[in-house]
C-alpha cells in the first residue's frame, strides 16, 4: 500500500527530517510559547474576522489571477500569472507581517523586531507596526543599507529603527543573527517577526500558513476561470521560500500538480557566487531549523551571492528542503544573467515590470516543458525597488 | 569517574571555570592558554569552538571566534591541537560550540574524538532537550561524554526539573536573559531567581555564567551555586594581554582571598 506523503509540518515541527527548533534556552520561553499557542490563537474567529479584513481591504486582496495572453502564447501553454506585486508595499511580505503583528497583538506584546535582507520584508513589517502603533526595531545587514538605500528611508518615514548589523559578513544571516541577539535580551515584551518559512519550529509553519492565501485564492479563482481548481505546474521562485510556500501550500498533497521552485543560482551553480542551496548545499543547522544550507566542510555558514538581495540567503525552509529532498518539488537554478532578461521578458509581453526574485520564477518556462499545460507564476514582488539594478545591468 | 564530578566531589564552593575560544588569539595558543589556566588554579577549562553564526554569544566571543576562523581554525584542527590534551592538563576540559559544526565533522565521530584526547563535557546551546533526548543522548553517554545544559531565569519551574533529571556534571546556570559579555553588576532580580533556583535543592551542581567578570561578581556568584563562568571577561584579558604572566595574574585576581 502506498501511504500518503505528508508535506506539512508534523506534532514535533518536522518536515520529514528537516525543521525541529535548534534555539538557545535563552529563547526557549518565547518558541514554546509561540508554539503552545499559535494555533489556538489563529484559529480564533475573531483573529480570522480581522486577518481577512485587513488582507481585503488593507493589502487589496484578492490579489488577480490574470491570464498572460502573450506569454501563454509564446510558450504554447496557458499561463496565469498570480499577482502578488500588486499587495499593498509591492510584495506577498505583507500577507505574513499582518498575520504575525496580529498574533503578538494576542500573545501582548509591545514591541517587535525583524530582520530584513533587501528591505522588502523590513519594509512591509514597519507597514503594520505603523498600521498598529507599534514599537518596531529592524535590523539590517550594514551592506544592505548601503545596497538599499531607499529601502532603508522608506522604513524611516514609516517610523521605525533600523539597526545596522555590523557582524560577520554584515548581510542577511547576520541581520537575522542580531534580530535573534536582541531577541534573547528581550524576551518578554518583544515579538520578532521572521520574514521567510526559515527559522525555529513554529515560524516555517505560522509563516506558511500567512501566505498559504496566495493558493487559497488561485484553486477558486482558477475554477472561475478554467472551471477546475488546479493548474499542471505551479512555478516560484525560492530564497528562504515564503511566496513559494504559499503559492505551493494548497497543492502539497495534489500530485497531479507539480511544484517547481527556482533558486537563484547567481553567476552559476559552478561559481561560488551562487545561492542556490539545493545545489550547493548540505544538511546542517541554519537559524534554528535543521535544513539544508551552504557551508563549508567545516560547518562554518558561506555567504550566498544573487543579484537579488531578496533571494541572498545561504539556507532555504524546511519545508523545500523536504520537498526537494522527497522529489516533490522540483527545483531549477537560474542564473542573474538568465533573470535578468526573463525580466524584461514578462516586461515586454505582459507589461509588469516584475522583482529581480520573481524574474528567476519566469526564467524557470524556459528549463521545463510547459507546452499545453496550465501553468500559474507566482509574481512574488513588483520591480521598483530593483530599478537599480535594471539601470546597472543595462541590457535592455 | 569523569573529571568534572572529580571536581565537585572534593569541592563545593569557589568553582572557577575559565571560557576561551580556540585558536585565539592565536592559532596555536589553545594549549599554551589551558596549561597557563590550570597552572594558575582554574578548576575548569571550557574551549569555544569558532563558528560563524554564535547567536548566543556577544561581541567580544563572536570577534575572538570570528578571528579564530579567519586565522583557519576549525574543529579538525582543535581535535589534533588537543591530541596530547591529557599529557599536560589534568583537570576537567569541555567543549563549547554551536551544532552545524559538531553535525558537519560527524556526531558519533566528534563523541569518540572528545573522548579520545580525553574531553569530559559539552556545551551546544542550540542542541534543546528535546531534540538532545531523542538523537543524540544514546551516543554521548556511548562515549561517557557529559552534555551540559543551560537554564535561564525564564526556565520554568517544570523545565529546571527536567533540566536537573537530565543533566550530568552540572548545570550552566545563565544568569539574566542575554547573550554573552560582562555586565557591571548583579541585580535584585537576578539575585532573586538565584536564591529560587537554590530553594530547589537541586541534585546537580550548578555554575553560573554571563556577565561574571571580576572577584566581586564571581564571589557573588558563589553565593547561590558552585562556582561561575568567566567567559567575555577573559577574552577581554586576552586583548589586552595575553602572556603566560598576565593570564595568571587575571586568575589571580579573581581567586586569592
Amino acid at each position: 500500500m502506498i501511504t500518503k506523503e505528508n508535506y506539512k509540518v508534523n506534532s514535533k515541527g518536522y518536515y520529514g527530517k528537516f525543521g525541529g527548533a535548534y534555539v538557545p534556552e535563552m529563547l526557549l520561553p518565547n518558541i514554546l510559547e509561540l508554539q503552545e499557542n499559535y494555533l489556538e490563537i489563529t484559529s480564533r474567529p475573531s483573529f480570522k474576522k480581522e486577518f481577512d479584513y485587513l488582507l481585503k481591504d488593507y493589502v487589496g486582496r484578492p490579489t488577480p489571477l490574470y491570464l498572460a495572453q502573450r506569454m501563454s502564447e509564446k510558450y504554447q501553454a496557458q499561463i496565469f500569472l498570480k499577482r502578488e506585486d500588486l499587495c499593498h508595499t509591492g510584495a506577498h511580505k505583507v500577507n505574513n507581517t499582518i498575520g504575525q503583528i496580529l498574533l503578538a497583538k494576542a500573545l501582548n506584546k509591545k514591541k517587535i523586531i525583524a530582520e530584513t535582507g533587501a528591505g522588502q520584508h523590513g519594509v512591509a513589517t514597519a507597514t503594520v507596526c505603523a498600521l498598529m502603533g507599534m514599537e518596531c526595531i529592524i535590523y539590517m545587514g550594514a551592506v544592505d543599507m548601503v545596497r538599499q538605500r531607499p529601502n532603508v528611508e522608506r522604513m524611516k518615514i514609516l517610523g521605525a529603527e533600523i539597526r545596522a548589523a555590523e557582524s560577520g559578513s554584515k548581510t542577511l544571516k547576520d541581520a537575522t543573527n542580531e534580530a535573534m541577539r536582541h531577541w534573547i535580551n528581550h524576551p518578554t515584551d518583544t515579538h520578532y517577526i521572521i520574514g521567510s518559512v526559515v527559522g525555529p519550529h513554529p515560524y516555517p509553519d505560522l509563516v506558511a500558513r500567512f501566505q498559504s492565501v496566495i493558493s487559497e485564492e488561485i484553486k477558486y479563482q482558477l475554477n472561475e476561470q478554467i472551471g477546475r481548481d488546479h493548474p499542471d505546474m505551479v512555478i516560484a521562485c525560492v530564497g528562504g521560500g515564503s511566496n513559494a510556500a504559499g503559492a505551493f501550500y494548497h497543492y502539497l498533497d495534489r500530485p497531479e500538480v507539480q511544484l517547481i521552485a527556482a533558486e537563484a543560482a547567481g553567476l552559476g551553480i559552478d561559481n561560488k557566487k551562487s545561492a542556490a542551496t539545493t545545489f550547493l548545499g548540505t544538511e546542517g543547522v541554519l537559524h534554528g531549523s535543521k535544513t539544508l544550507l551552504m557551508q563549508t566542510a567545516d560547518g562554518q555558514v558561506t555567504e550566498p551571492y544573487s543579484i537579488s538581495a531578496g533571494l541572498d540567503y545561504p539556507g532555504i525552509g524546511p519545508i523545500h528542503a523536504h520537498l526537494f529532498d522527497s522529489g516533490r518539488a522540483h527545483f531549477c537554478a537560474v542564473t542573474d544573467e538568465e533573470a535578468m532578461h526573463a525580466g524584461i521578458d514578462l516586461s515586454r509581453l505582459e507589461g509588469i515590470i516584475p522583482a529581480i526574485e520573481t524574474a528567476h520564477a519566469i526564467s524557470a518556462l524556459d528549463k521545463i516543458e510547459v507546452k499545453d499545460k496550465v501553468v500559474v507564476i507566482n509574481v512574488s514582488g513588483r520591480g521598483d525597488k530593483d530599478l537599480d539594478t535594471y539601470i546597472t545591468w543595462g541590457k535592455y | 569517574m569523569n573529571r568534572i564530578d572529580e571536581v565537585f566531589s572534593r569541592k563545593k564552593k569557589g568553582v572557577l571555570n575559565i571560557y576561551f575560544t580556540a585558536g585565539y588569539p592565536k592559532i596555536n595558543d589553545t594549549l599554551r592558554i589551558a596549561r597557563t589556566l590550570e597552572a594558575a588554579g582554574v578548576d575548569i577549562i571550557e574551549i569555544g569552538i569558532p563558528y560563524s553564526d554564535p547567536i548566543a554569544d556577544g561581541p567580544t566571543i563572536q570577534d575572538s571566534s570570528q578571528k579564530a576562523l579567519d586565522a583557519g581554525m576549525s574543529l579538525k584542527l582543535l581535535m589534533r591541537q588537543l591530541q596530547d590534551l591529557r599529557k599536560h592538563i589534568k583537570i576537567p576540559v569541555i567543549l563549547m560550540g554551536y551544532i552545524n559544526p559538531v553535525l558537519q565533522y560527524g556526531f558519533t565521530k566528534f563523541c569518540q574524538d572528545c573522548k579520545e584526547v580525553g574531553i569530559d563535557g559539552v556545551i551546544l546551546p542550540d542542541l534543546p532537550m528535546q531534540e538532545y533526548a531523542e538523537m543524540y543522548q544514546v551516543t554521548f553517554e556511548e562515549y561517557g561524554i557529559y552534555n551540559i545544559f543551560l537554564m535561564t531565569p525564564l526556565t520554568s519551574e517544570k523545565r529546571v526539573l527536567q533540566i536537573n533529571e537530565a543533566s550530568k556534571g552540572f548545570i550552566y546556570m545563565v544568569s539574566s536573559a542575554s547573550i554573552t559579555g560582562a555586565k557591571q553588576e548583579v541585580s535584585q532580580a537576578q539575585i532573586d531567581y538565584f536564591e529560587r533556583i537554590q530553594k530547589m535543592n537541586l541534585s546537580v551542581q550548578r555554575l553560573i555564567g554571563f556577565g561574571i567578570s571580576n572577584k566581586e561578581t564571581f564571589d557573588n556568584a558563589c553565593q547561590y551555586a558552585s562556582g561561575a563562568i568567566i567567559g567575555s571577561a577573559f577574552i577581554n584579558q586576552l586583548n589586552k594581554d595575553d602572556s603566560d604572566e598576565a593570564i595568571t595574574s587575571f586568575v589571580g585576581s579573581i581567586i586569592n582571598p
